[in-house]
C-alpha cells in the first residue's frame, strides 16, 4: 500500500489529502471537504495533466516572441520533454492566436498552438 | 485642443473594457491613451493559462483574454493612440499628453476614465539591506523580460513573495531552465493561488519558506547570494536563524500598489487602505465625471472582475456624457469596512443614482476559516454569510439591492464585517 499526500486546488480551503494506493488503483481518499477534492485527488494520483505555455521564436515579426500554448492537458511527466521540443523551433510571421505552431508535441497527440497575433515586419 | 466624449487612460484589461461598454452604450467620441506599444497592458506578459474562466467560461492565456477585448475594441471601431504618456489631468477635464508623433497634445474631455493600472513594489519600499548589484529584479519585469523580450535575467533565483507574480515566475524560469532555490514568504501564508502553491512550486520541487524574508544582499557588481532568516509574529527577522542561499538573480513579488500619479495630480480623493480613489456607486470619483475601474482603483486577483468594474465605469460614463444621469444625491450612504474588512469599494452610495443591484467588493485583512461576511442597514444584520474560508489574497463581494435599500428609512452606514458566529 502506497500513500500519496496532496493539496487540493479546487478553492482557497486547500484541503490535505492522503490518497491510499494499490499498485495503481485507489483505495481510499480522506482529508477532502467536498467531491471536487475526491475526484481531483483521483486524477492527480492516477493521470496527472497540466497546460503547458511557453514562448517560441519569431522570425520577420514585429515582436521577437510568440506565446504558445499546448490545446489540451499533456501528462505532467512530459513537460520537461514539451519544453525542449519548443526550444529550437521558430516560426515566420505573421501569426495568429490559434495558429498551430507544432502539431503532436512529444507524442501527446496535442497541438502546439499561437496565443498572441505577430504581424510580419 | 482635441474634442472627444471620453477619455480613458490606458488600454489594459480595465481600459478596454470600459471603452467597449461604453460605445454600447452609445458614446460616439472615445480615445483611448496607452503608453505601451500595444494594446493589452501586463496581460501580454502573463502568458500562462487560466484566466478569463468567469467571462468566457474557459481558460485562455493573458494574451488571448487581451485579444478577445481587443478585437472588440477594433470592431467597434473605437480610436486609440499607442506610445502615447498621459502627462496630466485637469479638474476641468483637460488631458495633456505626449507621444513622438505629436509631441505635447491637449484633449478635452467630457468625461474621463483612469484605468492606469498598478504597479510592482520594489526594493526600496522593503529597505532590505546590502549592496545593490545587478540581478535584483521586480517579479513582473522578469517576467517581461523572459515572456516578451526574450532574455533569462539568470541562472540560480531566490524568489521573495509567494503572490501569483512570484509563484508563476518560479515556474516559469524553472522550465526555461534557471534553478529556483526557494521562494520566501514573510507572512505565515502564501498571498497566492492554492492552484498556483500546487502546479508552480510543488511540480518542480521548489520549496516554500513561510515567516521568512531576505536579511541580506550579497554581491557588489553582480548578486552572488541573499541570507534569508525566519521572521517572528511581527515579522521581525529572528537572530540566529539565517541561512545563506548562493544565487544570481533575486526576484521580488511583494505586493502591487495602484498607480495613481495623475489622480494625485487631478487632486481627487484617495482611499489610504487601497492607495486608490475613493469612488461612489459609479464608480466615479470625487470629481465628477471622472471615474476609475480595474487596478488603479484596487488590486485585483482575477482580471474577470477587473472587466466587470471597467464594463460598470463605461456605462456610468455613458449616463454621464449624455446626461441621463437620475437626478438627485439627497441621499448619500456611507460604506463602513470594519472588524476584518480592510475597506469596500465603492465608499458611499448616492442612493438615487445607483442602479438596481450593485456589487460591493472588500478585502479581509487576515485568514479567517468558517466565519461570516456580516453587512448591517445602520443597527441592523442584513446579510449574514458563511465562508468556509477567506483570506487576504482573494477578493470577495456582496451585492446590494436598491429596492432593500430604498426600503429601509433614512438609512445612513452599511457596515460590512467578519463575524465569528
Amino acid at each position: 500500500m502506497e500513500t500519496r499526500e496532496l493539496i487540493c486546488i479546487g478553492c482557497p480551503l486547500g484541503c490535505m489529502i492522503t490518497v491510499q494506493m494499490e499498485d495503481e488503483n485507489v483505495v481510499s481518499v480522506e482529508g477532502n471537504t467536498c467531491i471536487r477534492g475526491d475526484k481531483y485527488a483521483r486524477k492527480e494520483v492516477t493521470n496527472p495533466t497540466r497546460i503547458v505555455t511557453s514562448t517560441v521564436k519569431v522570425l520577420h515579426g514585429d515582436k521577437n516572441l510568440v506565446s504558445v500554448k499546448t490545446k489540451e492537458d499533456i501528462p505532467k511527466g512530459k513537460i520537461k520533454d514539451c519544453m525542449r521540443a519548443l526550444k529550437n523551433i521558430s516560426v515566420e510571421a505573421p501569426v495568429a492566436i490559434g495558429d498551430v505552431i507544432l502539431e503532436n508535441v512529444v507524442g501527446t497527440g496535442v497541438s502546439i498552438i499561437a496565443t498572441k497575433n505577430v504581424e510580419k515586419q | 485642443m482635441l474634442l472627444y466624449d471620453l477619455v480613458i487612460v490606458g488600454g489594459g484589461p480595465a481600459g478596454l473594457a470600459a471603452a467597449a461598454s461604453a460605445r454600447e452604450n452609445g458614446v460616439e467620441k472615445i480615445l483611448i491613451l496607452e503608453r505601451d506599444k500595444e494594446l493589452g497592458g501586463i496581460l501580454n506578459q502573463c502568458i500562462h493559462n487560466g484566466f478569463g474562466l468567469h467571462t468566457f467560461k474557459e481558460e485562455l492565456t493573458g494574451p488571448e483574454y487581451a485579444g478577445r477585448f481587443i478585437e472588440i475594441v477594433k470592431e467597434l471601431d473605437i480610436e486609440y493612440r499607442l506610445n502615447t504618456m498621459v502627462m496630466d489631468i485637469s479638474k476641468d477635464k483637460v488631458v495633456t499628453a505626449m507621444n513622438r508623433e505629436e509631441g505635447l497634445f491637449e484633449i478635452q474631455a467630457k468625461s474621463i476614465i483612469l484605468a492606469m493600472g498598478c504597479r510592482e513594489r520594489s526594493r526600496g519600499a522593503l529597505n532590505i539591506p546590502g549592496y545593490r548589484p545587478a540581478g535584483v529584479y521586480s517579479a513582473g519585469t522578469a517576467q517581461r523580460l523572459v515572456n516578451m523580450e526574450g532574455y533569462m535575467p539568470g541562472k540560480e533565483v531566490v524568489i521573495l513573495g509567494s503572490g501569483d507574480i512570484g509563484l508563476i515566475m518560479a515556474r516559469r524560469m524553472t522550465l526555461e531552465g534557471a534553478k529556483v532555490k526557494v521562494v520566501a514568504e514573510l507572512m505565515p501564508y502564501s498571498g497566492g493561488l492554492k492552484r498556483n502553491i500546487v502546479q508552480c512550486l510543488d511540480d518542480f520541487g521548489i520549496p516554500l519558506k513561510l515567516s521568512h524574508t531576505v536579511v541580506d544582499i550579497d554581491g557588489k557588481e553582480r548578486l552572488k547570494g541573499v541570507t534569508l532568516a525566519e521572521v517572528d509574529e511581527r515579522g521581525k527577522p529572528i537572530q540566529g536563524t539565517e541561512e545563506y542561499y548562493s544565487c544570481d538573480t533575486l526576484l521580488l513579488s511583494v505586493g502591487l500598489i495602484p498607480e495613481n500619479e495623475l489622480s494625485r495630480g487631478i487632486g481627487i480623493e484617495m482611499e489610504p487602505v487601497t492607495s486608490g480613489p475613493v469612488v461612489n456607486e459609479s464608480l466615479e470619483t470625487s470629481i465628477e465625471g471622472i471615474f476609475a475601474c480595474g487596478n488603479v482603483l484596487h488590486v485585483h486577483d482575477l482580471v474577470d472582475y477587473v472587466s466587470e468594474e471597467a464594463k460598470t465605469a463605461g456605462k456610468n460614463a455613458s449616463s454621464y456624457i449624455k446626461n441621463q444621469r437620475a437626478k438627485g444625491n439627497e441621499h448619500k450612504i456611507n460604506l463602513i469596512a470594519t472588524e476584518g474588512v480592510r475597506y469596500t469599494v465603492p465608499k458611499y452610495i448616492n442612493l438615487e443614482q445607483m442602479d438596481d443591484n450593485l456589487t460591493v467588493r472588500f478585502r479581509v485583512g487576515g485568514v479567517y476559516k468558517n466565519s461570516y461576511i456580516s453587512v448591517y442597514y445602520d443597527g441592523e444584520r442584513m446579510l449574514h454569510r458563511k465562508k468556509a474560508v477567506m483570506a487576504p489574497g482573494e477578493m470577495e463581494q456582496i451585492k446590494l439591492e436598491k429596492t432593500k435599500l430604498q426600503q429601509y428609512k433614512d438609512l445612513k452606514n452599511i457596515t460590512v464585517k467578519i463575524e465569528e458566529e
